[in-house]
């Protein structure tokens, strides 16, 4: 890992650095060179960082208040809620911390599509991060369940049903799920104690996907291999560490909003009745964050079919570094893409909405036409694209002068190249 | 500083999505708006309203409601009506509780203490129902935030009692309500004026003890409610000057390599 020989300056550092090179590491990670011209769409893998750590802390805190039982479950929230220290605090943070980890990440995940961040040679740092969000995402809703209130309850129903779909073994794997023939206490002990180990399994991949981040380095606005250490670059520490700073604080301000002032918006009011096997709420609908998957498995009008083409969408993003023959990375120099990059964004935003609207009429339509066109974003007008398109000549570096000098390569030294789209 | 922009830009798209969605699940009549004292930046709740609500809640709604996630303790404490702990304890000592087993192993029956939960007007949701035609009268203790419009559908829904349209049948037992979901309702309207006698003067009004049961339940939903607003401002003032802080370091520190933040 490291590239270049660190010897520390203490006798007891290098007795302690020949024994386990923990010195050599801290040294690789504050020099780390990283190109000079991140914009702010770079400072969301910090973001992220900080997010999963305070999961973690929070979580461990109202694990320690928390009972795992169907008859206590939502009675353990209230007690949080009312007579624990600060509890309303801890869980606030908690749950909607869950939606703020959600928005960097998908913030973080368009900012890799737009500038190419999972081409050759990061294909093993997006597929970690898929892995990443593919748990992020088993973990929520596990943690959905947890308060078991209404929409825990329904939630679960519904998803964990999804798996019944699958030819003969279905019904038998369901049922292997809930530990019973529904919903119910067992379901709830396993999904807590799942939903506790998951974060750590997450950290250990991030562990990975950062690691993976440090050998071929960061990618860059302009998508072009620069030299490391050069001009182009500077050290990681103050620089970047200074600007992720100013980031995260500008995101725990929106954070600290949602918190104080606005703590159950994102939730929903049906989750604050405790849960009833027989009552059925009027629209059950998972967390803003799921919604466009959710989308695509209602577009579908076979249930297998369905959860097939839900999973697909998962999985087409961790196979985009081979589904995207564009050699060149960042969206800068490809206008056409460009266009289709922000008809992706548009689309998702579009199966977002309509994933929480019944799925019946006009916006069940809509929900077809938008999943078909995810799909055909990814199978058919990248692949085709990468071989057709005329992209735009690539400077020689950050730095240097540019060769040809057009227009959206000035903007691209300027770190503001989504201004127009802004 | 277009970091700002963009990052309001995408925190309103993200903002109208959820209202949007919030707006999509009923497509009710609009409800009564109320300008709470609770609700913006600095809100906080009317006291005076609060024990207020307190009683009508006590006199009107404990027949049938229950409030098991609150304790006797909670009326005194900070935040909230602020009885005194004598008033409080006088509260509590109205009610009845099972405790045991003592030393014979038997159970027995006292007078409820601070540390008590509400005592429930019904053993149990079978009971309940059973009483009430059918219908379980739901706890409130959480009510509020149960429900989509908060404070203002609660409020809406007390206020909504009307004759029903014309051509639409109700069953023995079913009330027109314009503001509950699917506009039938289980619950008679439970307030008619001067239904409670407030002993600091206020004319019961309908419309007044509304508003003051309502404020009651919103405490009792967001019992760290105040706490959370006055938090909340220390924190946003702390954040919004670090912000600033480290913004200018980070103008100087990327000063010295010529290369714009």
């Amino acid at each position: 890992m490291s590239d270049h020989e660190y010897t520390p300056k203490s006798k007891v550092g290098k007795w302690f650095n020949d024994r386990l090179p923990l010195l050599t590491l801290a040294n690789h990670l504050t020099d780390y060179p990283t190109p000079k011209n991140l914009n702010y769409w770079w400072t969301f893998g910090g973001i992220l960082t900080f997010c999963l750590i305070t999961q973690i802390i929070t979580g461990i805190v109202l694990g320690m208040h928390y009972v795992a039982h169907a008859d206590l479950a939502f009675q353990s929230v209230e007690h949080i809620m009312r007579d624990v220290n600060y509890g309303w605090l801890i869980r606030y943070v908690h749950a909607n911390g869950a939606s703020m980890f959600f928005l960097a990440v998908y913030i973080h995940i368009f900012r890799s599509l737009y500038y190419g961040s999972y081409k050759s040679p990061r294909e093993v740092i997006w597929i970690i991060g898929m892995l990443i969000y593919f748990l992020m995402m088993a973990t929520a809703f596990m943690g959905y369940v947890l308060p078991w209130g209404q929409m825990s309850f329904w939630g679960a129903t519904v998803i964990t049903n999804l798996f019944s779909a699958i030819p003969l073994v279905g019904e038998s794997i369901t049922n292997w799920l809930w530990g019973g023939y529904s919903v119910d206490n067992p379901t709830l002990t396993r999904f807590f104690s799942l939903h506790y180990l998951f974060p750590f399994l997450i950290l250990g991949l991030v562990v990975l996907h950062i690691w993976a981040l440090h050998v071929p380095g960061n990618n860059n606005p302009i998508g072009i291999d620069i030299k490391k250490p050069s001009k182009d670059t500077v050290p990681f520490h103050p620089y970047i560490v200074i600007k992720d700073a100013f980031a995260l604080l500008i995101f725990l301000l929106i954070f600290a909003f949602f918190v104080f002032f606005s703590p159950n918006i994102l939730g929903h009011a049906d989750n604050y009745i405790e849960a009833n096997p027989l009552v059925t709420p009027a629209h059950i609908v998972p967390e803003w964050y799921l919604l466009p998957f959710y989308a695509i498995l209602r577009s579908v009008p076979d249930k297998l079919l369905g959860v097939i083409a839900m999973f697909a969408a998962i999985f087409v993003l961790v196979i985009l570094p081979w589904l995207d023959t564009s050699k060149v990375r960042s969206t800068v120099f490809r206008p056409i893409y460009k266009q289709f990059y922000w008809f992706l964004v548009a689309d998702v935003l579009i199966l977002g909405y309509v994933g929480a609207m019944p799925a019946e009429g006009l916006y069940l339509l809509i929900a077809r036409v938008a999943t078909a066109y995810y799909f055909a974003h990814f199978l058919i007008i990248l692949p085709f694209l990468g071989m057709k398109e005329k992209t735009i000549p690539l400077p020689l570096s950050i730095t240097e002068p540019v060769l040809g000098g057009s227009a959206d390569m000035a903007m691209a030294k300027n770190n503001s190249d989504f201004k127009e789209k802004l | 500083m277009k970091i700002f922009l963009k990052l309001t830009f995408l925190f309103f798209i993200i903002s109208s999505l959820i209202f949007s969605r919030a707006n999509a699940a009923g497509e009710q009549q609009e409800l009564l708006k109320v300008d709470w004292s609770f609700k913006s930046f600095f809100g906080k709740f009317d006291r005076a309203s609060l024990q207020r609500g307190y009683q009508v809640y006590t006199e009107v709604c404990a027949s049938c409601h229950s409030l098991k996630h609150l304790s006797y303790r909670n009326l005194a404490e900070k935040g909230g009506p602020e009885f005194t702990e004598l008033e409080a304890k006088a509260i509590a000592s109205n009610f009845e509780v099972t405790d045991g087993p003592n030393s014979d192993g038997e159970m027995f029956e006292r007078p409820a203490k601070l540390s008590d939960k509400f005592v429930m007007p019904y053993a149990n949701v079978q009971e309940a129902i059973a009483a009430n035609g059918g219908a379980y009268p739901p706890d409130m203790s959480v009510l509020v935030k149960a429900r989509g419009g908060g404070a203002n559908y609660i409020y809406s829904v007390l206020m909504g009692y009307d004759e029903p349209p014309a051509g639409m049948e109700l069953d023995d037992g079913v009330y027109y309500n314009k503001y509950m979901y699917g506009n039938k309702i289980k619950m008679a309207s439970p307030l008619d004026d001067d239904i409670v006698e407030y002993s600091d003067g206020t004319k019961a009004t309908v419309d007044q003890m509304a508003k003051d049961v309502t404020t009651f339940l919103q405490w009792t939903a967001e019992p760290h409610l105040e706490a959370r607003h006055k938090l909340g401002f220390r924190v946003i003032i702390y954040l919004s000057v670090l912000t600033i802080l480290v913004y200018f370091s980070m103008k100087k520190i990327w000063s010295r390599i010529e290369t714009k933040v």
